[in-house]
């Protein structure tokens, strides 16, 4: 064949061996890239593919009482959790532990929302394992690929619900939570505090995590722990040291009244540190450890009871003729009554005043009363005057001045502001310019109308009757540093000694005659708000010792009815951190005044406020 | 038989034993891993293809290029009708557990007539084209050895298996051009798989055309054949659609993650998208004989057959990768000097056809461990375990051996010519 002519052939020959040499240089260039210039991306991507961290949870700090004894601490528990692979082999994987570690459908979806949330780190399926489950799933390890079980640090509450409102619990933060820059640090499925005190201190109580690394195949099985150098071991949180007294704590737990809602604040007066904070009903902090159980959670949240709320600052109520005492002192200081002052109508269980009746608690009158013995009787009638007296000016004016509107600023995570009208213009907006009379004071001068009030901000008021005036913020761990600091009743110390001496007669000889001890001199003051859902509500704001208090405990409890039901509880637990004989109190029967002021109509609340234009004043008057 | 050994061609001789026993080392890594796999032990099995494969390439070293001449057309028949059998009575295996491409005798895999098949076609366009008196100058001239070709390329794309059907068409070209003919013709001749490749975008198709058009024009062929070209061409840019709905989604995928790996990371892309990992990984050195990540926990697939490369790449490094690419040029560029010194036309057309399916298989395995190639599972030489190519190999190199021994027997020097 003439073609293979050897010139010929060596011309094909030449473009043959070119073609060679070209492509391995190709091959050889493209290789260089790869592995030289590209060495740094593919060997991270090798190492990421290889490596799966697993975070290693920080124990959360110890939350103590004043006393060293312990609120929450941490016990050992376990975890199961998955290393996620391709989503169809961890489904399957699920299915198959699911009859060991009891977890239903739904809960196999969430931990496969786990997975698909975070894709490089362990899915969490069991946040609480109990040892059987723990040992009947390392017996199969081999069968379930990428099981990573760990011992980690379990948040423990030793007194359950007796704390649960004060102290909160802890839960895997929320996508949302996440958004915001307080826990952006925090890994998805880490724990943070959901309320009480581990939200309000979560940083301080948080620690840092740690981090170990294991080496996976393809599939997501764990081959073997990687090299411990990388890893990262967790660090404690801090831990925390509250003002609560524990064995008070227990002790008002024992005697609130059982099956019913309301709770009880107790406040050290010249401070501000909280001795006691206790809501009824409560419920166990620890089923929300390792995630709650569906049943429990939807029990919480449909019970009409609401365990979850804390009284003592997520809820309103009328103070009742605890605000008598604000009344008061708004009046002492501005001049318009002194201890003595009598007012021109005596009570006879009643108040003429336009068109309307307004009457007193007691129908049968209490007679010509000075501002002493109407506070210790409650006088309805008393009051109705000296809120007159007043005017709705001073009475907004005083109570705006005094915080009366808003937060306390307790250091504890979703309490509500109270509700107090900002000034007339309130009512301006509420029944029309000039459609409302002067009559709002009598309303208002004895704790009902449009005043809605947290049992944190009562109590307040009564910290500082029982100090030298001075508002102390509330607090558990640290104070709030506001501006409130320096501010005051604006009271000279003879008009507080005063105000002291007309509750301790409340107690000696008024409303409250019941808790009265022994030993021991009670300052304090009932209250009984207006329900319009039922039963009313009864407050007890005292303190001890009247001449040098050491304690102010403040209770409201739901559907009491009245305020003097709940004084023998407010009078125990004071006796109680004074360390007197309590057993007396045990077995008073009190001897019930209705102190209530009959509200001869439902006003409405700020937030339903449309008054139409032709609606009837509520307290009409035509001059 | 001493001194036949002492004849046989030191340098193809060495660079082959030095390939076998590279390759032999990686596919022992290859079963080396944390997670269970079948390729633990197949070490051992490939030891014996090896010593099967020496055995083969002795006897093929002891038949004379007459003989063979005249086995070539019985060789291509068997072939043919092994490649019908297979796809009667085939079965799957491994990562294409769907196709036929295995011939099984009592459930056993006895091997992949795909494989002997190319040596089969080599021969029997060698005989072919060694038996023209001129180079083929016209595309009817092309014909009869694109029949040859055709056959069981057909055959094995049914099975299907897109890259060895590749493979088939490689050989042709590469024959066709030792064979003598004009490139220009070579170019004409596959002008249609180009206007089907690049009918994906009409702008581009458009401008082959116009291209086409010019070098018709320049080069002047007979009318019809110029207007045949044409229409295929033509045809080609039509066809695209229809046939791209015809591959199995598989392929599709395949081509379409050649394209972007990160189109579907952890389906189609994934295989590309781990290669590339473990070889980048691997760096200047490597990580180590039997020390890759990658290959240990099973990120890398197919380790021990179709990116076997990439183990290379990333337990030795880049050094480890020149190296293996400096012997198979080494072996490329031996079985060139044979093929041009062969003493008459069959022998050197067979050897340079040995040496272009070495070549597309070398280039096509080893470029799509990095991306450079869309990922067909074509084994690479004395690397990828198993038997048949292994076989067809050895086959190959015993004729590149015998063809080496003819020519110094004729009077061809080690020296030169």
């Amino acid at each position: 064949m003439s073609s293979f002519h050897p010139h010929l052939v060596d011309r094909r020959l030449a473009a043959a061996r070119f073609a060679v040499w070209a492509l391995l240089g190709l091959l050889v260039m493209s290789f260089f890239r790869t592995q030289i210039l590209g060495h740094g991306k593919y060997q991270l991507q090798s190492e990421t593919n290889r490596l799966r961290p697993i975070p290693l949870p920080a124990p959360r700090g110890t939350i103590y009482d004043r006393n060293g004894r312990v609120l929450a601490e941490n016990v050992p528990g376990y975890t199961v959790s998955l290393l996620p692979g391709p989503e169809d082999s961890l489904r399957s994987t699920l299915a198959r532990i699911a009859s060991i570690a009891n977890i239903d459908s739904v809960e196999i979806e969430r931990v496969i929302q786990r997975a698909r949330r975070a894709p490089y780190q362990p899915a969490l399926v069991l946040g609480d394992a109990p040892f059987a489950v723990v040992s009947a799933l390392e017996e199969r390890r081999v069968a379930i690929p990428g099981l990573v079980i760990q011992a980690e640090p379990k948040r423990f509450y030793p007194d359950t619900d007796v704390v649960a409102h004060l102290v909160g619990y802890v839960g895997e933060v929320t996508e949302a939570e996440r958004a915001t820059r307080r826990f952006a640090s925090v890994r998805l499925g880490g724990l943070v505090g959901k309320d009480g005190l581990e939200r309000e201190y979560d940083d301080t109580l948080r620690g840092s995590e740690g981090v170990r690394f294991v080496e996976v195949s393809a599939r997501g099985q764990m081959v073997r722990e990687a090299e411990a150098a990388a890893n990262l071991n967790p660090v404690k949180g801090t831990d925390l040291h509250t003002t609560i007294d524990l064995e008070l704590q227990k002790f008002v737990s024992q005697i609130f009244p059982p099956g019913q809602r309301g709770a009880l604040l107790a406040l050290n007066p010249n401070t501000g540190e909280v001795l006691a904070l206790f809501s009824a009903p409560g419920f166990d902090p620890n089923a929300f450890v390792g995630g709650i159980s569906a049943p429990y959670w939807r029990s919480l949240n449909e019970n009409p009871a609401r365990p979850l709320l804390d009284r003592a600052i997520q809820a309103r109520y009328p103070p009742g003729s605890t605000w008598k005492l604000a009344v008061a002192a708004m009046a002492l200081k501005r001049g318009v009554a002194g201890p003595r002052t009598h007012m021109p109508i005596p009570c006879r269980g009643g108040l003429q005043y336009g068109n309307r009746y307004f009457r007193c608690w007691d129908a049968r009158g209490h007679g010509d009363l000075n501002l002493t013995e109407a506070i210790a009787q409650s006088c309805d009638v008393y009051f109705y005057q000296l809120g007159m007296s007043l005017g709705v000016t001073s009475l907004l004016e005083d109570g705006n001045a005094w915080g009366f509107r808003g937060r306390t600023g307790i250091d504890l995570p979703g309490e509500i502001p109270s509700e107090f009208p900002t000034g007339p213009e309130y009512y301006d907006r509420l029944y029309g310019p000039r459609r409302w009379t002067s009559a709002v004071a009598l309303n208002l001068a004895i704790g009902q109308g449009e005043n809605a009030q947290t049992l944190v901000q009562m109590v307040r008021l009564y910290q500082q009757l029982a100090s030298d005036g001075r508002l102390r913020t509330p607090f558990v761990v640290r104070q709030a540093a506001t501006t409130s600091d320096n501010a005051s009743l604006d009271l000279s110390a003879d008009q507080i000694s005063w105000l002291r001496r007309a509750m301790i007669a409340v107690v000696e000889q008024g409303t409250a005659r019941g808790s009265r001890l022994a030993a021991l001199t009670i300052a304090g003051k009932t209250g009984t708000s207006q329900n319009s859902h039922g039963a009313d509500h009864g407050w007890f704001i005292g303190f001890a010792p009247a001449e040098k208090p050491e304690i102010v405990v403040g209770a409201i409890v739901e559907f009491a009815e009245h305020g003097t039901r709940v004084a023998p509880l407010v009078a125990r637990t004071i006796a109680r951190y004074l360390g007197i004989e309590d057993t007396r109190a045990r077995t008073i029967r009190i001897a019930i005044p209705n102190d209530s002021a009959p509200q001869p109509f439902q006003l409405p609340t700020q937030d339903t406020v449309t008054p139409p234009a032709f609606s009837v004043p509520v307290v009409p008057i035509r001059p | 038989m001493f001194s036949r050994v002492r004849q046989l061609d030191k340098a193809l001789v060495f660079s082959v034993l030095a390939l076998a026993l590279y390759g032999f080392a990686t596919l022992y890594s290859a079963g080396q891993t944390d997670v269970p796999t079948f390729a633990e032990t197949i070490w051992q099995r490939q030891l014996l293809w090896l010593g099967l494969g020496i055995a083969v390439a002795w006897l093929t070293y002891r038949t004379s290029p007459r003989m063979l001449e005249w086995a070539t057309p019985f060789a291509y028949v068997i072939a043919v009708l092994l490649l019908l059998l297979t796809l009667l009575v085939g079965t799957g295996a491994g990562t294409a557990a769907g196709s036929k491409s295995w011939l099984s005798i009592g459930g056993v895999r006895f091997g992949q007539p795909a494989e002997l098949a190319k040596i089969a076609v080599i021969l029997m366009l060698a005989r072919w084209l060694a038996g023209l008196r001129e180079a083929p100058s016209s595309l009817r001239d092309l014909i009869p050895p694109a029949a040859i070709a055709a056959l069981p390329c057909f055959l094995v794309l049914k099975q299907p298996d897109l890259g060895s059907a590749i493979v088939f068409v490689a050989i042709l070209f590469f024959m066709l051009f030792w064979a003598g003919t004009k490139p220009s013709l070579l170019l004409l001749a596959a002008s249609p798989v180009i206007g089907l490749a690049l009918a994906f975008s009409t702008v581009a198709w458009g401008i082959w055309i116009a291209v086409l058009a010019i070098l018709l024009l320049w080069w002047r062929p007979y009318v019809v054949e110029g207007l045949a070209i044409m229409s295929l061409n033509v045809l080609g840019g039509v066809l695209a659609l229809p046939l791209w709905t015809r591959l199995a989604p598989y392929q599709q995928n395949r081509l379409l993650a050649f394209l972007n790996p990160d189109v579907d990371p952890r389906a189609a892309g994934w295989h590309v998208i781990q290669s590339k990992v473990a070889v980048g990984s691997g760096g200047l050195l490597g990580k180590g004989f039997t020390e890759g990540t990658q290959k240990r926990l099973a990120f890398l697939p197919a380790q021990h057959t179709d990116f076997i490369f990439s183990i290379v790449g990333e337990e030795l490094g880049f050094v480890g990768v020149l190296v293996a690419l400096s012997l198979f040029g080494w072996l490329l560029f031996v079985l060139l000097r044979i093929a041009r010194r062969a003493t008459d036309a069959f022998s050197s057309l067979c050897v340079f056809g040995i040496a272009a399916l070495m070549f597309t298989h070398i280039f096509e395995n080893v470029g799509m461990t990095i991306n450079l190639m869309p990922i067909t599972g074509i084994p690479l030489p004395f690397f990828s375990y198993g038997g048949s190519f292994l076989l067809a190999c050895s086959i190959g190199v015993g004729i590149a051996l015998r063809v080496a021994w003819e020519s110094r027997q004729s009077g061809y020097g080690e020296s030169g010519q």
